[in-house]
């Protein structure tokens, strides 16, 4: 997955750590912190003065919108901008301190669809800045199809995003732009709205932007509203997603960088998170998603198409309520990967029994690998199956396998021959059979 | 450009993967390719100058640059560059293979390469007419033709898949993994592929579907087509909108995977980067519902595929559009194969009689073949037949250097050694140990330093300077006795020869004008016999085209001393023949003749 969400107070921070290369002429004061409760607020005071002598604005930083609809942002005590220290502590603490339903979408201000419930984490807290109405600007720019698309409005905040075909300049721009085709480009579409005396400046913070943008390696990057006074700039509220394939190249300019997960989404479990270390020390590929672990089909497939393709049929054949995990392992990994991820599948397998009382299906399953040694990554999981026999009786699974490839032969053998002398359920079938024909007939028994 | 590959196309493979390259090789043979498909590696961390890798049985050399360029420019013909680069060099590798030109199609494996990265070169490629296959592809096959890496898996799996040769579909899948498995299910359902492309499962590929299928619609040998795509992107509506346009029109058979994910919120993600549907349109169900729509055969489900790829081939087949098969004949690959230890390019012991080789030892022997010892040296020791006055000149060089007296440290350690009673090779080893930098080791060193000179357009005083500074006194220069006013001879002679024979002598002429700036200061500063060897082997080669690589090769190598060893060994053969018909006693030399300086060793 190239794409991936930062929290705004980590785009807020990629910005101004390169604002003078982006922005020359305009001002960024960077007065912002993210904390994770009352007193890390309190501490932060130390060397950001700013915190006890502003009015400050505090709101929730965990990759969600619409917080001001959610009555989730702090701008008011009793008035807007009177917001102190102290009021802010508070604030964070009661919103931290049980969970919070966060509705993702609205009409008008009522929400519409399911709310979220989950704890809120972190904070980004910042000087209340007080403006006028039509210094506040939006600019949004991400890749839609092949090519960049920059997004400008002389209007920020909800404004925009009410009235977006009106008010919302779209600007296309193929990858092959040079900067001086990009900068004419941009400077003869300022949108109409912005008033004459600060066209120079917007197009000369837009220009900024979607260099910034480009060259940063960002995927997604929108600041909503902004404002600008002359050359003081104030960002108000960003949202930024990275590709983060470029992260190799970007270690300098992006620093330290968190992907968190989104608000809502159940934490990443322990097994989940063993799968993706050891994927990202392999060059083979090791991937796991659990849907719903009660759930009475596992699958350990091999290949991503392939392991697409079981899914969907277990969803056709099956239902997606007896389907318990989603995931592959490919490139030629190591024996002893592949049993790491066997044993990771058999762990969580084998923890309850099937609440129906049936037995659980485990589909092993592959296309007829490229390279991957059938033979050596089997051993992985026979090695597995041998320290779960046990538990694997216990709960009662039948192993549904079929493989193709290098070594696929003398792979089916042993794994049939381990299962039957650990006496496990085992049907075995290779090339001949259609790659996805085991869900059938694990389903038809 | 009809079709992606033929039987003559080769390649140039970025990475020394040595399983997959073999896969290739064995593929090659397999299918009786006239040539093998990959010609040459780029391993830029290498020190070796070629990898061994099996042809069949035997085994074959393929050569391993440094750099693309250096393989481009010694294989101009092959027009594939198999990038195997890791997703952090692979950018750099592709973009460079670009601007060197010449090549038709890229092949790029790595998974991950920066978006942005991704998008301009697959750009750039596009400018210039270049088909990209992947980022993140297993590659693409041209059943009997040419096979990238490991596409297809075992070469059991590829003729059980009935990959050895063309069949009358044309298959773009997005995956690899399932690359395989379709094209099994072709064979079992149908006569197999005409050509297959994965177009590779990162989210910004190269050539898409539709650049892959249009190639395909102007190919004869594809009939009917099929896609296999993947939840999100709208790559498969291009294909409609070609089928509307009129520009596809061979029956198309597809599907798209991920169906699974119109169940889950876009948290998960199914498959690959490429593979995550943004809005409707993009999920696998209504880019199927479309396709359908469009007149493309589309199955209930993945499960129904067979069917319909069956429906359509027979139905084609009793149109008489498509033609039954034959099968070719094929070479087996042996089981169990095992490399050579040692490799020799120069003669061969095998068969009735032996070679120099390729000339068999009875065409060169006798006078009457016209051969002398010159052209067998040059055969033996350069693996090629130089024209009459190189070979002259070797045998000039042979004569002149194969002896100079009694007293020079070699012919004296000879001597010593027969005196001693020992054998022949005893003595002529003792001998030729003495050969190195301080005896005879100078034509080595005269060619190497003249040529860098010259090479670097140095003038004879820059030259002095230059040496002045590394410290070496110039190889070649400077005699005992002899000076420009009492020539030594030899040295007369081989220039004289050169004069009349050689086509012409830069380097030579070069030395010789070094010469004159050196004796200005010293007399006996005279170009000596060792360097006008030398800098007249360099002239020799350079007028028989050598590169200066090559020649360079040679210099590294030893070459030159060779034949100070070669011919000097005749003169202490010589002089040890001479000790044993003289019976000379054992030698022993005077104490008189030796300074005693003995101290007490002193206690640590």
């Amino acid at each position: 997955m190239a794409q991936k969400a930062i929290r705004e107070y980590d785009a807020k921070s990629i910005l101004a750590k390169h604002w003078n290369e982006y922005f020359p002429d305009f001002t960024y004061a960077y007065e912002t912190v993210m904390v994770q409760n009352g007193s890390e607020l309190k501490k932060a005071t130390k060397g950001k003065t700013w915190i006890k002598d502003k009015a400050l604005v505090a709101k929730p930083d965990m990759l969600f919108g619409k917080r001001g609809k959610n009555d989730l942002v702090l701008f008011k005590d009793v008035k807007p901008g009177d917001v102190s220290l102290s009021k802010a502590i508070s604030w964070i603490d009661e919103k931290s301190s049980n969970e919070q339903s966060v509705f993702f979408s609205f009409d008008g201000d009522t929400p519409t669809g399911e709310a979220k419930v989950d704890m809120l984490t972190h904070f980004v807290v910042e000087p209340f800045t007080p403006h006028k109405q039509e210094e506040e600007y939006y600019i949004s720019a991400t890749v839609i199809g092949d090519n960049d698309v920059l997004y400008m409005s002389a209007e920020g905040g909800m404004e925009v995003e009410e009235a977006w075909d009106e008010k919302v300049t779209e600007l296309t721009f193929l990858i092959t732009d040079s900067e001086e085709e990009i900068s004419k480009k941009i400077k003869a579409n300022i949108p109409k709205d912005i008033v004459k005396a600060n066209k120079v400046a917007y197009a000369e913070f837009a220009i900024g932007f979607f260099r910034a943008y480009r060259e940063l390696n960002f995927s997604y990057l929108e600041i909503n509203p902004f404002i600008m006074q002359g050359k003081k700039i104030e960002l108000l509220d960003m949202v930024a997603k990275l590709d983060d394939t470029a992260g190799f190249m970007m270690v300098e300019e992006w620093g330290d960088i968190e992907y968190p997960t989104a608000f809502g989404m159940e934490a990443k479990s322990p097994e989940v998170i063993a799968i993706e270390e050891a994927d990202a020390k392999t060059g083979a590929s090791l991937k796991l998603t659990l849907l719903k672990p009660e759930a009475r089909i596992w699958t350990m497939v091999a290949g991503g198409g392939a392991s697409v393709v079981y899914a969907d049929t277990i969803a056709d054949l099956a239902g997606i309520e007896d389907l318990a995990n989603y995931g592959e392992y490919s490139g030629g990994p190591t024996t002893g990967e592949t049993k790491f991820y066997a044993e990771i599948l058999l762990d969580l397998m084998t923890r309850k029994k099937d609440a129906m009382g049936r037995e659980k299906i485990m589909i092993i399953g592959g296309a007829i690998a490229n390279f991957t040694d059938v033979a050596k990554t089997f051993t992985g999981i026979i090695q597995a199956f041998e320290n779960y026999a046990e538990k694997m009786l216990e709960v009662g699974i039948k192993i549904y396998v079929r493989r193709g490839g290098p070594n696929y032969e003398k792979g089916l053998r042993d794994i049939k021959e381990a299962a039957d002398r650990l006496g496990l359920y085992i049907e075995v079938y290779g090339p001949q059979t259609h790659v996805t024909d085991i869900v059938r007939m694990a389903l038809a028994k | 450009m009809a079709q992606l590959f033929t039987r003559d196309t080769q390649a140039i493979f970025w990475n020394n993967n040595k399983t997959a390259i073999q896969r290739m090789l064995d593929y090659d043979y397999t299918i009786k390719r006239e040539k093998p498909s990959v010609v040459a590696i780029v391993a830029p961390t290498s020190g070796n100058k070629f990898d061994k890798f099996f042809y069949g049985p035997d085994e074959v050399m393929i050569p391993l640059f440094k750099t693309t360029s250096d393989a481009k420019a010694a294989q101009p013909q092959a027009d594939v560059l198999l990038n195997f680069a890791s997703f952090r060099t692979a950018y750099d590798v592709t973009m460079e293979a670009l601007n060197i030109g010449g090549f038709s199609s890229i092949m790029i494996t790595a998974e991950g390469i920066p978006e942005r990265l991704a998008r301009g070169m697959n750009e750039y490629a596009r400018s210039k007419n270049v088909t990209v296959i992947g980022p993140a592809t297993v590659g693409a096959i041209a059943p009997g033709a040419f096979k990238i890496a490991n596409i297809g898996g075992t070469i059991e799996n590829i003729v059980q898949s009935k990959l050895h040769r063309a069949g009358s579909c044309g298959l773009v899948t997005r995956s690899g993994g399932l690359f395989n498995e379709i094209s099994n299910i072709i064979s079992i359902n149908a006569d197999g592929i005409a050509e297959g492309v994965a177009i590779g499962g990162d989210r910004f590929v190269g050539s898409v579907f539709i650049d892959n299928l249009l190639r395909m619609q102007a190919n004869h040998e594809v009939k009917y087509m099929l896609l296999l795509g993947e939840v999100g992107g709208t790559e498969e509506y291009k294909v409609i909108e070609a089928i509307k346009d009129g520009k596809l029109t061979k029956p198309i058979i597809a599907w798209c995977i991920g169906t699974i994910a119109k169940h889950y919120d876009s948290g998960v993600q199914f498959g690959h980067a490429g593979a995550s549907a943004n809005d409707d349109k993009e999920t696998a169900e209504s880019k199927n519902d479309a396709m359908r729509l469009a007149g493309i055969h589309v199955p209930g489900s993945f499960n129904d595929l067979p069917e319909i790829i069956s429906a359509v081939y027979h139905d084609l087949h009793a149109q008489g559009k498509i033609e039954d098969t034959k099968e070719p004949s094929l070479n087996l690959v042996p089981k169990s194969r095992r490399s050579k230890e040692f490799i020799c390019t120069i003669s061969d012991e095998r068969g009735e009689e032996a070679h120099y080789c390729g000339y068999p030892i009875s065409s060169v022997a006798t006078p009457d073949t016209g051969f002398t010892i010159g052209d067998v040296m040059s055969i033996l020791w350069f693996k090629k037949r130089y024209p009459r006055w190189a070979v002259d000149f070797l045998e000039t060089v042979l004569k002149t250097v194969a002896d100079h007296g009694p007293a020079v440290s070699g012919a004296h350690n000879a001597k010593v050694t027969a005196r001693a009673g020992k054998d022949v090779i005893s003595s002529l080893i003792a001998g030729l140990l003495t050969i190195g930098p301080r005896f005879g080791g100078a034509i080595d060193g005269a060619a190497k330093y003249f040529k860098y000179a010259n090479d670097k357009n140095l003038s004879p005083k820059e030259f002095l300077a230059y040496m002045k500074k590394e410290g070496i006194p110039i190889p070649g220069i400077g005699h005992r006795i002899k000076s420009l006013k009492n020539p030594d001879l030899r040295v007369e002679s081989l220039k004289k020869f050169a004069k009349e024979y050689f086509p012409s002598t830069p380097l030579l002429d070069y030395a010789l004008t070094v010469e004159q700036l050196i004796t200005s200061k010293k007399e006996n500063l005279i170009l000596n016999v060792d360097g006008t060897i030398g800098i007249l082997m360099i002239d020799m080669w350079r007028s028989l085209s050598y590169k200066d690589e090559e020649i360079d090769v040679f210099i590294d190598a030893g070459a030159l001393n060779a034949f100070f060893i070669l011919g000097r060994s005749i003169g202490f053969i010589g002089h040890i023949l001479d000790e044993k018909r003289l019976a000379m006693p054992m030698y022993r030399h005077s104490m008189d003749d030796i300074l005693y300086d003995v101290q007490k060793a002193e206690e640590l």
